[in-house]
């Protein structure tokens, strides 16, 4: 039997008269590159929502490493091991980006009910966030301010907080959007690395970019999943073809 | 521990300044000058304090005023009952202004932006007319407050010198809590939270939590600022915590410049001596002018916010390389 990370059971959510996430089940193994295609508004940035909390699914369960995670807020699930990265990015702009990401060391390794010791003097947490800075190849932009830096590198800033945090799955929302070809060939490479850190699902538009990374692909069109399987079965799929490769591989 | 920069050493010397202050103003023979300056480092406390959740937290409270009364009151009430010893009140103003943050910012902290306004508001207007309606301790006329808070001879109140270091070593203390605060990892989430709360929450920050823990921290030191109130004025009434009161907070920090550690101040000694001189700057240019000091000082306070972006803390900090704190 595989060692599946995360189970989505019948989720579903609706927003007043559109349901963006209907009977959705779905199943990542420990250890792999899950990515997520389908076509835009088909409801992928919604269920990553709800996986990592931000919104509330109308009805199903999500399952943690077993443990039901459904109602248990943001901030829990993020202390447990699930930590997100979001499409349009969202970190502290006026932070620089080491501060940014001993923000997300800070989150993830014990309470912060502590008043009088400079962060800044915490040896531990600042080589802990450099590390991470590093990883993303930010090490030399640490003290630059989140706002002023380009918007690739806020992209690879956002994927460096994700990973401070630790977390044993990572949930990636469209880490390449906006990038162009040579910064998303690095987030590329940067995402191979991660693989052997922790289980990913990746959403990404950029099919070459899933086809290189990806063990497992799941197809999600209208809210719902209509394939999942191996990266060589879904090219071989007939359906899959028509629904949304065919559209831009044609 | 100060920064290094040309604005952070006028702070330095200012500091050192209103240190010697009772020493200045008996050598000129102006003892008014230093009743001037103790209700400026009181109301300085009041606006660091306001800072903390407004200027840091990206709270912006319209009743922060409430506190000056709670710890007004904390004083005058148990002197209503012949009861002067000072840690009393002391005690009693930190554990009933901390109670009413926590239970109202039980509720404050789940609103935000206008409806955080709002109800920041609704809430120091109940306190308002609680103490209106409350015709044993004088209800709308206030409350006469015979002798000060009573210490130990080393930390006595009597006297305008005396008290004078009471308020400038609170002050002292209040600006050295907010300064490590802010650096701390609590002060870190609340920065945080103020510019991106959700991003913070995916971080694993119950944001909540802290929010309202620094609101509670605010109220108190608000509160005790109430108290040096209520011993320096020796008369309190449900006036003092009135929603202009908390709109004057406000004005003080904007003008000082919000979320710089020493805007609060900078903005608070301004006001207090606009308040005084601008009446009579105002007659000297035609006498029955005196009562309309609020138009020069509202376009004062237009021109600041439109042109002077980070209040004057921001214009003196333009000396500086290094920029703001954030
Ligand atoms: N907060 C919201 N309120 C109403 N409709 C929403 C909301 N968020 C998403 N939707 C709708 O749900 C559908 C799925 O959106 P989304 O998950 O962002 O798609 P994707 O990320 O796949 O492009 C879209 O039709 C979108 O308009
Ligand atoms: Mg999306």
């Amino acid at each position: 039997m595989t060692d599946s990370i995360l189970k989505v059971t019948a989720l579903n959510k609706s927003f007043g008269g559109i349901h963006a996430t209907r009977d959705l089940h779905l199943e990542v193994t420990r250890g792999d590159i899950h990515a997520i295609i389908g076509p835009n508004g088909a409801g992928k940035t919604t269920l990553i929502s709800q996986l990592s909390g931000q919104l509330k699914p109308s009805s199903g369960s999500i399952e943690f490493e077993r443990k039901d995670i459904t109602r248990l807020t943001t901030a829990k699930r993020a202390r447990s091991g699930l930590a997100r990265s979001f499409q349009i990015t969202s970190v502290v702009m006026p932070l620089t980006l080491l501060e940014n990401v001993m923000l997300a060391v800070q989150g993830t390794s014990g309470h912060s009910f502590r008043f009088w010791k400079p962060v800044k003097q915490d040896q531990q947490m600042v080589s802990a966030a450099m590390n991470s800075l590093t990883e993303v190849g930010l090490q030399d932009r640490a003290d630059k301010i989140a706002a002023e830096v380009s918007h690739g590198e806020q992209r690879q800033l956002e994927v460096a907080m994700a990973l401070a945090m630790k977390p044993r799955l990572l949930l990636l929302d469209e880490p390449m959007a906006g990038m162009g070809v040579e910064e998303s060939q690095h987030m590329v490479d940067i995402l191979k690395k991660l693989k052997e850190k922790c289980t990913i699902l990746l959403i990404e538009h950029d099919m070459d970019a899933v086809f290189k990374l990806a063990d497992q692909l799941s197809v999600l069109v209208d809210g719902h999943i209509i394939a999942s399987n191996t990266v060589e079965n879904i090219r071989a799929n007939q359906e899959v073809q028509r629904a949304y490769l065919g559209e831009q591989h044609a | 521990m100060l920064p290094a920069s040309n604005s952070g050493r006028v702070y330095a010397v200012l500091l050192i300044l209103l240190g010697m202050a009772p020493f200045i103003t008996s050598w000129i023979d102006q003892p008014f000058y230093l009743d001037l300056l103790s209700r400026a480092l009181i109301l300085a406390i009041a606006a660091s304090s306001l800072n903390l959740i407004l200027g840091y937290g990206g709270m912006v409270s319209l009743g922060h005023a409430a506190y000056l009364g709670i710890g007004a009151y904390c004083v005058g009430i148990p002197a209503y009952y012949d009861i002067y010893n000072g840690w009393i009140h002391l005690g009693l103003t930190i554990v009933v202004s901390a109670s009413f943050a926590f239970l109202t910012g039980l509720i404050i902290l789940r609103t935000k932006a206008v409806y955080f306004i709002m109800i920041t508001l609704a809430f120091s207007q109940m306190v308002y007319f609680t103490f209106v309606s409350l015709e044993e301790y004088g209800g709308d006329d206030g409350l006469v407050i015979y002798l000060r808070s009573e210490f130990p001879s080393w930390l006595s109140m009597e006297g305008a010198t005396a008290l004078y270091y009471w308020i400038f070593g609170a002050l002292v203390l209040t600006l050295l809590v907010i300064y490590r605060l802010v650096y701390s990892r609590f002060g870190r989430v609340i920065v945080g939270s103020k510019f991106n709360e959700e991003r913070m929450q995916s971080l694993g920050f119950n944001t909540y939590r802290y929010r309202l823990t620094c609101y509670v921290i605010s109220g108190v030191l608000c509160g005790i600022a109430g108290m040096l109130l209520g011993n320096f004025t020796s008369f309190i009434s449900p006036e003092m915590m009135g929603w202009t009161r908390s709109g004057e907070l406000i004005f003080m920090v904007v003008m000082g410049g919000a979320s710089s550690f020493f805007g609060p101040l900078i903005g608070t000694s301004a006001f207090v001596f606009l308040e005084q001189y601008l009446p009579e700057i105002m007659k000297t240019i035609n006498p029955s002018w005196h009562e309309y000091w609020h138009l020069p000082f509202g376009v004062l306070l237009v021109c600041l916010v439109l042109f002077g972006k980070g209040g004057i803390h921001g214009w003196l900090s333009r000396f500086d390389k290094d920029g703001d704190v954030k």
